[in-house]
C-alpha cells in the first residue's frame, strides 16, 4: 500500500489495464492534449485533470487518441470499437456535456446487447469528472448518476478513495457492459492508501465504512467523506451509524442497506445529486417496499435542492449537502427532531 | 466602409474596455478571489468589437465559454458583468451564473455558454424571430474552432440554409481548442468545408478591427439581402490558456509575446487611425486612462457588494419559483 491521490489511483489503472490488454484504447478531449500545438508537446494536458498524464509516451497515438471537441463522435467512437472487439475506454471532460452525446450513450451503447438478441457486447467504459466544489456553475458541475442509473442496460459507479478509484476503474475496463465511471472532481486530489501492483475491486456492492447502531447513512462519491465527519460529531453524543459507501447507482446493493435497515431501524440517505428521481429517492423506496417493517422513524433524504447548481461561493456551498446539513438530519431521524 | 470619428473613437473603447477587463481578471484570479472557471477573450477583441459595432439591441449574439468580449461588445454592462464574475447578488445574473453565463436579453445576449457548440442553435431559433419580424434585424453566433467541429454547429448551419434565416455564423480562430492545436482538431479546410453548407464565407484578420467591421458589413449587406445566412471567420490568439491556471504545456514560450509586439489588435488600430490622422494619440490616451480608472472602480465596488442568499438559489428554476 502507497498514499496516493484519486489522480494518481485512476492514472495506474489505466496504465495497469492498457499493458495488459492491448484492446483497450483511450479517447477523448485532450487525453494527451497539444497536437498541433507550438511547443511541440504530445502530452501537453494528460485529461483536464491530469488522469490520463503519461499514456501517450507509453501507448502512442493509435491507442491514446485526442480527439476535436465532438463528444457524440467520441462516444460514437467507443461505441463502434467496442462491438467491433475493442475496450475503449472514453472521456468526457465534464459529466454535463453527457447531454450533447446523449444519443450515443442512452439509444445506442446501453441497448446493443438486448437489441441484438444478446450477440452483441460494449465493454466500453465512459470516465466523466462531475459534481460541484469548484464554483464551475450549472453546466460543468452536476452530478449525473441519478439520470443515468434509471437507463437499463448501463452500469454506474462512483468511487469515494483513491483505493476503489484503482480497482474499480481496473474493473470497469474489464467488464463486459458499458460503465459510466463519474470521478468526483473535488476527490481528485484527496489521497488515501492504494495498493500497489495488479488491483482490481469489485466493481459492484457497497461498502460498510463505519458501523453503529441508531441509523443507517447511505451516501455516495464526495458525501462519504462528509457523512464520516458528520458520523464522528454524533459518536462525541453517544449517537453511531451504520454508514455505507453506495459505490455503485447501478446496480444498487439493496442487500446491504436492508441488512443494516434491519440492525438500526432508521435510514438516512446523502446525495449530492438533485432530488427528483434520484438516487436517494431509489434508497427510500427500496426502504418503503423490502424494508417498511424495520423502519421506526421517516426515511430522511439529504440531497443539494431542485435547482441548477448555482456559481457563487456562497451559494454552492448551500446547494451542496455538507456535514452540518448531514448531523442535523442523522439527530433528526435518531431523535425525531 | 467609411466610420466616423465617433464610431472609431467608440470601437477604440470598446476594445480597450475588453482588454482591460481581461487583464484585470487575470490578475484577480491569481489572487483567488474569483471563484470557478475563467476564460479570457484578450487578444480576440477586434473580432467581437469588429462584428457588434454593426449590431444594435434587435440583432442577437450568442456567445461562448470564453465570453466576457462578446457581451461587452453587444452593451453588457460591464460594471455588473464584473459583479457575476465576483459572484455578487447584484450581478448581472445574480451570481447564479458567473463568467461562463453571462446573458443580457434585453441586449440581445443570449448568454456565454459552457458547452462547446450550444450557442450556434439557438441563435438560429433567435435568427427565425428576426427574419418572421422583417426588420433588418439578424442574430450572430460565435464560436471557435472547435465548435466548428460539433455535430450540433453542423445542424444549425444546414438548418438556417434550409430556412433561408438572417443568421450569421462567425468563427474565431485562435489557434487552439483548449490544450490541442486546431490544425490538429479541424479535418479539412473550414472555409472549405463551411461554404460546402452552402454558406458564403466573409473572411477576416482577426487582429485587424478595420477588417473585421468591413467583412461584417458584407455579411450583413449579403444576410439583409435576403439570401439567407453566412459565415465570418477570422484568425487571431488568446493571450491566455484555455482557462486561467491553464500552464499552456501545448504553447511555445515566445507565442504569445510575439503576437502581442507585431498583431496586437489595440497597437493596430492605434497605429492605423494615428498614423492617418484620423484621431491623436492623446484622445486614445484619454480613453485609456477612464477605462483603467472604470476597470478599478468596477472591481472595487464588486469586492463590496453583497452575496447572494438562499432566496437566489431558489428562485427563478421555474416561473413560480
Amino acid at each position: 500500500m502507497t498514499v496516493k491521490t484519486m489522480r494518481e489511483a485512476l492514472n495506474e489503472a489505466l496504465f495497469q489495464e492498457m499493458r495488459r490488454d492491448p484492446g483497450v484504447i483511450v479517447i477523448g478531449e485532450d487525453v494527451s492534449g497539444g497536437a498541433g500545438g507550438s511547443s511541440g508537446s504530445r502530452d501537453a494536458a494528460g485529461g483536464i485533470f491530469g488522469v490520463t498524464k503519461g499514456l501517450m509516451g507509453e501507448f502512442g497515438d493509435k491507442r491514446v487518441i485526442d480527439t476535436p471537441i465532438s463528444e457524440s463522435a467520441i462516444i460514437g467512437l467507443a461505441n463502434g470499437a467496442a462491438l467491433a472487439g475493442m475496450r475503449p475506454v472514453a472521456e468526457l471532460m465534464f459529466a454535463d456535456f453527457v447531454g450533447v452525446a446523449m444519443d450515443q450513450i442512452y439509444n445506442q451503447m446501453a441497448k446493443f446487447r438486448y437489441m441484438f438478441g444478446g450477440k452483441a457486447k460494449a465493454p466500453i467504459v465512459v470516465r466523466m469528472s462531475m459534481g460541484a466544489g469548484m464554483n464551475a456553475a450549472a453546466q460543468h458541475s452536476q452530478t449525473i448518476y441519478s439520470m443515468l442509473s434509471a437507463v437499463p442496460g448501463l452500469k454506474v459507479v462512483v468511487p469515494s478513495n483513491p483505493a476503489d478509484a484503482k480497482g474499480m476503474l481496473a474493473a470497469a475496463i474489464r467488464d463486459d457492459d458499458p460503465v459510466i465511471f463519474l470521478e468526483h472532481k473535488a476527490l481528485y486530489s484527496s489521497k488515501g492508501e492504494v495498493p500497489d501492483g495488479e488491483y482490481v475491486a469489485p466493481l459492484h456492492g457497497a461498502s460498510l465504512v463505519q458501523s453503529g447502531k441508531d441509523a443507517t447513512v447511505v451516501t455516495l462519491g464526495r458525501m462519504v467523506s462528509f457523512a464520516a465527519k458528520a458520523a464522528a460529531k454524533l459518536a462525541g453524543d453517544g449517537i453511531t451509524v451504520d454508514l455505507i459507501d453506495l459505490r455503485s447507482t447501478s446496480p444498487i446493493d439493496e442487500e446491504m442497506i436492508l441488512e443494516s435497515l434491519s440492525l438500526t431501524g432508521r435510514l438516512v440517505v446523502v446525495d449530492e445529486s438533485n432530488p427528483v428521481c434520484s438516487i436517494a429517492s431509489e434508497i427510500a423506496a427500496i426502504a418503503a417496499e423490502k424494508g417498511f417493517a424495520s423502519l421506526r422513524a421517516p426515511v430522511v433524504r439529504v440531497t443539494a435542492p431542485h435547482t441548477p447548481v448555482p456559481f457563487a461561493r456562497e451559494l454552492e456551498r448551500m446547494y451542496v449537502p455538507g456535514p452540518d446539513r448531514i448531523e442535523a438530519a442523522i439527530r433528526k431521524a435518531v431523535k425525531g427532531e | 466602409m467609411q466610420q466616423s470619428r465617433t464610431d472609431i473613437l467608440k470601437a477604440y473603447r470598446q476594445m480597450r474596455m475588453i482588454r482591460d477587463f481581461e487583464e484585470r481578471l487575470h490578475i484577480e484570479n491569481r489572487s483567488g478571489e474569483i471563484a470557478g472557471f475563467t476564460h479570457l477573450y484578450a487578444g480576440q477583441e477586434a473580432i467581437a468589437v469588429g462584428i457588434c459595432e454593426h449590431l444594435t439591441d434587435r440583432d442577437y449574439i450568442s456567445s461562448t465559454h470564453r465570453g466576457h468580449g462578446h457581451c461587452i461588445a453587444k452593451g453588457c454592462d460591464p460594471r455588473l458583468m464584473m459583479h457575476e464574475i465576483y459572484g455578487r447578488a447584484d450581478g448581472l445574473c445574480k451570481g447564479r451564473g458567473g463568467s461562463m453565463h453571462i446573458a443580457d436579453i434585453d441586449k440581445g445576449m443570449l448568454g456565454a455558454n459552457g458547452i462547446v457548440g450550444g450557442g450556434p442553435p439557438i441563435a438560429v431559433g433567435a435568427a427565425l424571430v428576426c427574419q418572421a419580424r422583417g426588420d433588418g434585424s439578424v442574430a450572430v453566433s460565435f464560436g471557435g474552432g472547435g465548435s466548428s467541429n460539433q455535430g450540433t454547429v453542423f445542424e444549425a448551419m444546414n438548418m438556417a440554409v434550409v430556412l433561408k434565416l438572417p443568421k450569421i455564423f462567425v468563427f474565431e480562430l485562435n489557434g487552439y481548442s483548449e490544450h490541442t492545436g486546431e490544425g490538429y482538431g479541424i479535418g479539412s479546410d473550414l472555409v472549405g468545408r463551411t461554404r460546402g453548407f452552402g454558406l458564403p464565407v466573409f473572411e477576416a484578420d482577426g487582429f485587424d478591427y478595420f477588417s473585421v467591421h468591413q467583412a461584417m458589413a458584407d455579411a450583413l449587406e449579403h444576410v439583409r439581402a435576403g439570401k439567407g445566412p453566412c459565415a465570418l471567420i477570422a484568425e487571431a490568439t488568446r493571450y491566455f490558456g484555455h482557462f486561467e491556471g491553464d500552464p499552456q504545456n501545448y504553447r511555445a514560450k515566445d507565442e504569445v509575446k510575439t503576437l502581442r509586439e507585431t498583431q496586437d489588435a489595440l497597437l493596430r488600430f492605434r497605429r492605423k487611425v494615428t498614423e492617418a490622422k484620423l484621431i491623436e494619440a492623446a484622445e486614445l490616451d484619454a480613453i485609456d486612462a477612464e477605462i483603467a480608472a472604470f476597470i478599478e472602480d468596477c472591481v472595487a465596488s464588486a469586492r463590496k457588494a453583497p452575496a447572494p442568499g438562499v432566496e437566489i438559489m431558489l428562485s427563478d428554476v421555474y416561473a413560480d419559483y
